[in-house]
């Protein structure tokens, strides 16, 4: 609690936690918030300019785009989590062994991580999604596919430096075997950081699904996507600005979010990481 | 150095090894029979086992990797589902437009970050530092493919100063996609030639070159700017392998003719060898950037020690 309330005096931190509760709170309350039906058309009215009755406008069918916006952020934020959660898990676990275990483990674990880092990430997203077909799971699979090994790395890391400390040895003096030491004596000596990746790894999440799905490649419709509505708003360019404009504007705004609430994390949590800008 | 580079070269082995066995698997990894998959649903049998034949799928996998491997040492990629010829004539075609463009988001990057980053650097803490420090901020939260169209209705619609799209236009249908391009990386580079110059400018042969009569125009530029570069020009070599993977989002904004585009118009027409010709070059040619981009850092910096 001391240590949350030392946080929320960095302005990075405070102004990304507001724009991240801000998102959550769009995202569970979006049958509320949405004025109409994110998927209900009316073709008559199609590309009509922002008014009183439709805030952001109507898209290339005639939906409503703020709808469209508030249900996008469901999408956007169960894609996020779901790719952290599975990355992080697989990629602790796997780091974990690798660090504590050393050894042929440790090599095999290691020499894949140096593959996939060599691969530009989202080129693998890309080839992966290509392959088992354009649709939110694949997309989830392909993002944690290529996160997990951030994760991998930093507990390996982390891990390695831990296991020489004397409480480790004295546990496991005391007869404790390896499980209960990794999870009850190291892993908890690792979590900060592991907890900065995640929060960094939801925004590149988020990103990475909409950039997936403007290449067609993501959510597909009529699910709302921000990353597909800006596809769409590309083709109606100089007619229908907002199309483009406030889709684009509400993934600028999350990714902020989560970008300076990770920057606020590592500026609180690890006075030497504290950056001067 | 030598030995440094053997090494470094001996690293790169395993790595594109590994590469080629994720390109490879790519095809195995379509769900169900890939080649029903690429033949289409309703397909004639005799069209599927056509496509089986002409993937070499009807061969056991070892025979199948093997294969492959010794095709790409020899430079042959496969051959395309739509047009028929060697996939590697797409990829030659449009790989100068991708690097074209890497080059001028760079020139972009460079143009913008040197002179806010140094200025920044001089006058920290001042509002001219402020606002370099909110730019980075926003040119690192900006997603390009928002950042692009925003351009492209204030500089191709509303102004027709640039193209809408495509490279017809010579240098002027450049311009947009280099700066959608170049605005992530101005933002870092801002960010590292502001830490980098301002710790250079603390040091004590500044202080001594200050007191010894240089002016501080000398000083900053002449020895301290040198120094400080060090650290930048390796993240720039770094970022140009990013480039070109970002550059796989801004062709498809600007409908460019690059790799990155014949990359998706392949996926979307299901032509899997040259889907999977694209991603090896551009894989390729990343991991290659990182490997000069590595030995520069030893080039450009005596004190540094490549062990």
């Amino acid at each position: 609690m001391k240590r949350f309330k030392l946080m929320l005096r960095n302005f990075a931190f405070s102004f990304g936690l507001i724009l991240t509760v801000a998102l959550v709170l769009v995202a569970l309350a979006a049958p509320l918030l949405a004025p109409f039906d994110p998927n209900v058309q009316d073709t008559s009215r199609r590309l009509e300019a922002p008014s009183h009755e439709h805030l952001l406008g109507l898209d290339d069918l005639g939906r409503d785009v703020l709808s469209r916006i508030v249900w996008g952020a469901r999408v956007s934020l169960r894609v996020g989590f779901s790719v952290v959660i599975l990355a992080s898990l697989v990629g602790i676990a796997l780091g974990a062994i690798s660090g504590y275990f050393g050894g042929w483990m440790d090599t095999i674990i290691m020499r894949v991580t140096d593959i996939l880092l060599a691969f530009p990430g989202i080129l693998l997203a890309i080839a992966l999604v290509a392959v088992l077909g354009p649709s939110i799971n694949n997309v989830i699979l392909a993002l944690a596919t290529i996160g997990w090994v951030g994760y991998a790395r930093l507990v390996r890391g982390q891990v390695l430096k831990v296991r020489e400390m004397e409480y480790v040895t004295a546990a496991r003096a005391l007869g404790a075997r390896s499980p209960r030491v990794i999870v009850l004596h190291v892993l908890p000596n690792v979590i900060n950081p592991v907890i900065v990746m995640a929060t960094l790894g939801l925004a590149g999440a988020i990103l990475s699904e909409a950039a997936l799905s403007f290449l067609g490649l993501g959510v597909q419709p009529p699910t709302p996507s921000w990353g597909a509505m800006l596809t769409a708003g590309r083709r109606y360019l100089g007619e229908a600005n907002h199309l483009a404009i406030f889709p684009g504007a509400a993934i600028m705004l999350a990714v902020m979010g989560l970008n300076f609430l990770g920057d606020g994390m590592i500026d609180a949590l690890d006075p030497k990481y504290r950056k001067e800008m | 150095m030598t030995q440094y580079i053997i090494r470094r070269l001996a690293q790169m082995i395993p790595i594109t090894f590994g590469i080629l066995t994720l390109v490879f698997s790519l095809i195995h990894l379509i769900p169900g029979d890939p080649a029903i998959q690429i033949a289409g649903e309703n397909a004639r049998p005799e069209d599927v086992q056509q496509v089986r034949h002409a993937l070499g799928l009807d061969q056991p996998l070892g025979r199948q990797y093997v294969n492959y491997l010794v095709n790409v040492l020899h430079g042959d990629l496969g051959r395309s589902f739509q047009t028929n010829e060697s996939v590697a004539v797409q990829v030659r075609q449009r790989y100068p437009a991708t690097i074209e463009l890497a080059f001028g988001a760079m020139f972009v990057a460079l143009l913008v970050a040197f002179p806010l980053g140094i200025i920044s650097a001089i006058y920290r803490n001042s509002w001219i530092d402020n606002v370099a420090r909110f730019f980075a901020l926003l040119g690192v939260s900006m997603p390009s493919f928002w950042f692009g169209p925003l351009l492209i209705i204030a500089f191709a619609i509303n102004h027709e100063w640039f193209p809408v799209s495509g490279r017809d236009a010579g240098l002027r249908s450049l311009v947009l996609p280099a700066v959608t391009m170049g605005l992530a990386l101005a933002a870092i580079l801002t960010r590292m030639i502001r830490v980098s110059l301002a710790e250079e400018l603390t040091q004590l042969y500044v202080t001594t070159a200050v007191a010894k009569g240089v002016s501080r125009g000398k000083a900053i530029f002449r020895h301290a700017l040198k120094n400080a570069l060090i650290p930048v020009i390796t993240v720039l070599a770094l970022q140009f392998g990013s480039l070109l993977t970002g550059a796989i989002i801004t062709e498809q904004i600007f409908s460019w003719p690059g790799l990155g585009r014949l990359l998706i118009d392949s996926i979307s027409k299901r032509d899997y060898p040259q889907v999977q010709a694209s991603i090896l070059v551009i894989a390729l040619t990343y991991i290659f950037v990182n490997f000069a981009s590595d030995l520069l850092y030893g080039v450009v910096d005596p004190r540094i020690k490549l062990e």
